[in-house]
């Protein structure tokens, strides 16, 4: 049965060729829009190098510092987080780093504008570069306060005494994010370890992605143990490890200081992926619902020759999540094309965009959901139609 | 065989109510050929509706080769109306997206039978009334007698024993009616099959069985 309707959409279709090409403009331009931000998020948020253990990370980016005068909410400092992410039960690993700053260097009379980063060397075991060149700095090398740097392939200058080439990182993930890492130990002064509000991050790296929970409740406790540097004027401290979605909750989420809503989130994203569909969606609707006066006589004669309303609901349904389907194709394809041409413009630095197979189930699951929001009730009205009435109006 | 026991049929709007079919009996036997006549409005084509189960009575009893209808639920005259009849209808009521060999297929597709098995059906049908050379041409390529001819290979393709037709012949000049008449006749003289025809042509009626009258809703004689 299920073939058959599949002929009967490809035929229909084929047919009426001007109705296919006004609905595939719609759809295709919706599921592009959306198969990009697909991809985006994408790009952003799965696990791939350098931070390839996504699954088992914890950020530390934020921290506020609350006082009966002040309330201080940004970046924590070097010496809050030394305080409260060393040695966590269950973390394998944990490092600190810089957010990254620009900076400027010169080569051969060139100004460079560079995006810098320091950072320990757990650094380089938390997340998983790819060298091209040599090898990362090491713990000795931020102890002893080397001055060592590790560069990008777009950086490959001798600028300082680099020990390592690694591919590039693309912007958009900004925790790895850099031109050039260099030592903590290479700050210019030591002020920076007793800090607790500054521009550093940390990363813990669990065992195990079942102990996140533990070391989030573990991080929670040490940190209401901390005493602010001056605890006269800063009387509270809060803070969260979160994992990567969580950190863009706290970040964009107005209202959540202790726990970072990532389910809302992603909630969020969701719905907003509904409501970007619905309006494309209502407007096929409204095209196949002003179809059914047309295809009357179709309705009617397949009633009379036994066609059930359950089998007609199901065969319109095929025909509209064909159409859809052909429309997630021409958005497939449209979407790969201007991620291209992304990666080609330089608009992202580094941007390495491109499809895979997450973003097309992605895009499948988008245009079935598309192609049911608006194939369900007009096929529903379609199959109510009365045999009777049906045949009396001609095609 | 068909059997309708004092069927009544009222259409109802906010304001009126209108008697289109009035305590009317009507059986017709297996391998019967009966036309049904009266002026324009007199309840022949509401008559056929019913007979056919394309609509429910408002009073009555139908019956369909001895089944005796209880629910004229969807689900459950679906499938009488897919094994049992056929239809002919005056304006052929062809889909127009698709080719001779589709539109035969039409009744197949609400059948467990394989596409193979399908196509041969359809191809036998079509071979039956003369159009094997048209099987991929579209509804609109046609003249009306052929299209008619398609919508006569439609009705018989699933072999059902009973044909209703609603003036197969009335959007056709009387040669091509007379080829539909023709078919019509040979169908009940060979297959055996039940024939009902709804006509307001005389020449034709006169060729059937027996001719029921029907005037103001009721049975004439």
């Amino acid at each position: 049965m299920l073939r058959s309707y599949l002929k009967l959409a490809i035929k229909v279709l084929l047919r009426r060729k001007f109705y296919t090409f006004i609905s595939l403009f719609g759809i295709a331009f919706t599921l592009t829009v959306l198969t990009l931000a697909t991809a985006l998020l994408d790009h952003v948020f799965s696990p791939v190098p350098p931070e390839r253990h996504l699954d088992r990370i914890l950020y530390v980016k934020q921290v506020t510092l609350h006082g009966e005068h002040i309330t201080l909410r940004g970046s924590p400092g070097f010496g809050f987080l030394d305080a409260s992410v060393r040695n966590l039960p269950g973390a394998a690993r944990v490092t600190i780093c810089t957010r990254g700053s620009d900076v400027v260097s010169y080569s051969g009379g060139q100004k460079l504008r560079l995006s810098l980063k320091r950072t320990d060397g757990e650094f380089w075991k938390v997340l998983d570069f790819d060298f091209l060149e040599g090898g990362p700095f090491t713990v000795e090398d931020d102890r002893a306060g080397n001055r060592v740097a590790v560069i990008n392939e777009a950086t490959r200058r001798q600028a300082f005494g680099v020990v390592g080439v690694v591919k590039n990182v693309p912007i958009i993930r900004d925790v790895p994010f850099a031109d050039l890492w260099v030592p903590i130990g290479t700050e210019p002064s030591a002020d920076y370890k007793s800090q607790f509000s500054g521009s550093y991050l940390a990363m813990i790296l669990a065992k195990d992605a079942r102990d996140l929970p533990s070391i989030k409740s573990e991080f929670d406790a040490r940190v209401a143990t901390l005493k602010a540097p001056d605890p006269k004027e800063i009387t509270s401290i809060a803070s969260g490890a979160d994992t990567l979605v969580e950190t863009v909750a706290r970040e964009v989420l107005p209202g959540t200081g202790r726990d970072a809503h990532g389910g809302l989130l992603e909630a969020l994203l969701v719905l907003g992926a509904v409501l970007f569909m619905a309006l494309p969606a209502l407007n096929l609707m409204n095209i196949n619902l002003s179809r059914i006066l047309e295809r009357a006589s179709e309705i009617g004669v397949r009633k009379a020759f036994g066609a059930s309303s359950r089998a007609l609901v199901g065969q319109f349904l095929v025909e509209n999540v064909v159409l859809t389907l052909v429309g997630g194709v021409i958005a497939w394809l449209v979407s790969a094309g201007a991620l291209r041409s992304i990666n080609l413009s330089g608009l992202v630095p580094y941007a390495d965009f491109h499809m895979n197979l997450r973003i097309l189930a992605a895009g499948v699951l988008l245009a079935l959901v598309f192609g049911a929001l608006s194939g369900i009730y007009p096929a529903w009205r379609m199959s109510r139609m009365h045999p009777v009435e049906a045949l009396r109006r001609r095609a | 065989m068909i059997r309708l026991e004092n069927v009544s049929k009222v259409y109802r709007t906010d304001r009126i109510e209108t008697l289109a079919l009035d305590h009317v009996n009507l059986r017709v036997e297996d391998g019967e050929f009966v036309s049904i006549m009266g002026p324009s409005g007199c309840g022949k084509s509401t008559l056929l509706n019913l007979a056919g189960l394309l609509d429910a009575p408002t009073k009555g009893k139908i019956a369909i080769d001895g089944e005796t209808l209880t629910s004229y639920r969807d689900r459950d005259v679906a499938s009488i109306r897919n094994r049992k009849i056929g239809f002919v209808f005056q304006t052929f009521h062809l889909v127009s997206d698709l080719t001779v060999l589709d539109n035969v297929e039409i009744p197949l597709l609400y059948r467990d039978i394989s596409g193979r098995e399908r196509r041969k059906m359809a191809l036998a049908a079509l071979d039956r009334v003369g159009l094997s050379s048209r099987i991929h041409h579209f509804p609109s390529q046609l003249s009306g007698g052929q299209q008619q001819r398609v919508a006569v290979a439609r009705a018989i393709v699933g072999r059902p024993r009973n044909l209703l037709a609603d003036e197969p012949t009335g959007n056709l000049d009387s040669q091509m009616g007379g080829e539909i008449m023709a078919i019509l006749e040979e169908l009940n003289r060979d297959e055996k099959t039940t024939v009902v025809m709804v006509t307001h042509d005389s020449r034709f009626a006169e060729r059937t069985h027996r001719v029921v009258r029907l005037f103001d809703g009721r049975q004439v004689m």
